[in-house]
């Protein structure tokens, strides 16, 4: 289905500029055109069908489902309804406070923190359409293991202490998650086409300039970088090589959407896949503007924390996959 | 005299929230007040978890979402 746009990729890069399949410069294009044009049109029908089904979502409903489970089971729903919401954590910070004032423990509410950034619809998307449902898989599968795991480690060491004192004193409260706010009617299929619309377009509107940049860089790299470099200097996959990714990602503020061509542009080049995805998560979910947000309600230490465990945990997965890496054959 | 309030911790649609209610009041000549709240404490007071929301004399009328030009309207004429 998707060798479409490999078509379109060779009619405009080859066929409609004349450019040489041979040059560094028609390869580069032509990466950007195929890239380009999977990663809009799965984002615009992904987005508009997701969206439709996630109409009458409601958090206050999850929260309720939430507060009511054992540990384990909620830190696997928290991570699930983390990869549901959408990325942006303006919007996962008051649902961070909902849950933790409604007594949801802490460890379940950081599964659901942790994972958010990582995986949601977007991420899925745009990793299915480049690097293949196998990818895809394992990246999810990878990023509820950190958020589930992570979220049982903060439970262990009771994380809640080291909330900001306004939050921890209404975590100890424990207010009942009552009070639904605004009372949601069910929704027509009229309401469900215009929130699908307004999401579709705002998601849009605030992912479109990282697909170019990410895709930019990505054909940069695959066009211009030497064969064989790549595969040479980091395809051995020395140990050092996944922290050093993971600590390279920290600075490099983008979202998923962004990251991804470049990824694909790596491992087309020899890349190790653990090192790849260990790059990722590192660059989507470690993030400096993130953590200014999560400083109103955590205080340094738990963020330090949050931070110190992320990296592990991202070292650790990406290790893991460059042993396994031989087994997985990625249909590029 | 009405005081209105968007909470939400600076995210965009917040801010657009406000300055939509902004215009709506100068527009109508409302006899009304709004500002924006951006401290996390006050969605833990108001029971918020999507923001932007709307409290209106202290009570939440609205969260989750931008309101529509007509709801604004009609908050202000009450």
């Amino acid at each position: 289905m998707l060798e479409i746009f490999t078509q379109i990729a060779n009619g405009v890069a080859y066929t409609l500029l004349g450019l040489d399949p041979q040059t560094s410069f028609g390869v580069a294009v032509h990466f950007f055109v195929k890239s380009t044009t999977t990663i809009f049109t799965l984002l615009v029908v992904m987005i508009y069908v997701i969206a439709l089904i996630r109409a009458s979502l409601n958090v206050e409903r999850v929260r309720a489902f939430l507060a009511g489970r054992n540990r384990v089971v909620g830190y696997f729903f928290g991570s699930t309804f983390g990869a549901m919401t959408p990325f942006c954590s303006c919007s996962s910070v008051p649902v961070f406070i909902g849950f933790t004032s409604a007594r949801i423990p802490i460890g379940v509410t950081m599964a659901f923190l942790i994972t958010s950034p990582m995986i949601n619809e977007v991420a899925v998307v745009v990793l299915w359409g480049l690097l293949g449902w196998q990818f895809t898989l394992i990246y999810i599968l990878v990023g509820f293991a950190v958020g589930m795991l992570a979220g049982a480690f903060l439970d262990a060491i009771q994380a809640q202490r080291y909330l900001q004192p306004f939050l921890a004193e209404a975590y100890a409260k424990g207010q009942a998650p009552e009070g639904d706010v605004t009372q949601r009617e069910s929704m027509t299929l009229k309401d469900r086409h215009l929130f699908a619309r307004t999401e579709t377009l705002d998601i849009l509107g605030r992912v479109w300039k990282w697909v170019f940049i990410g895709v930019g860089l990505g054909a940069l790299l695959y066009g211009f970088v030497p064969d064989g470099w790549v595969e040479s200097h980091l395809g051995g996959g020395q140990w050092w090589q996944v922290p050093a990714a993971v600590l390279l990602g920290i600075p490099l503020y983008t979202n998923i959407t962004g990251v991804v061509p470049v990824m694909e542009s790596l491992i087309l080049q020899g890349l190790p896949i653990g090192t790849t995805m260990a790059f990722c998560m590192s660059t989507v979910a470690a993030s400096f503007p993130e953590f200014v947000l999560l400083k109103q309600v955590m205080q340094w230490r738990l963020l330090l924390m949050v931070f110190l465990i992320l990296l592990v945990a991202f070292t650790l997965a990406g290790w893991i996959l460059n042993l396994a890496g031989p087994l997985f054959t990625l249909n590029l | 005299m009405k005081d209105i309030k968007v909470l939400g911790i600076g995210c965009a649609r917040c801010t657009d929230t406000a300055d939509l209610i902004q215009r709506t009041i100068n527009e109508m000549g409302a006899q009304a007040h709004v500002a924006k709240d951006t401290r996390p404490e006050a969605l833990v007071e108001h029971n918020v978890m999507s923001t932007p929301a709307v409290v209106i004399d202290g009570k939440v009328v609205h969260s989750g979402s931008m309101p529509k030009a007509d709801q604004v309207r009609s908050w202000l004429s009450d």
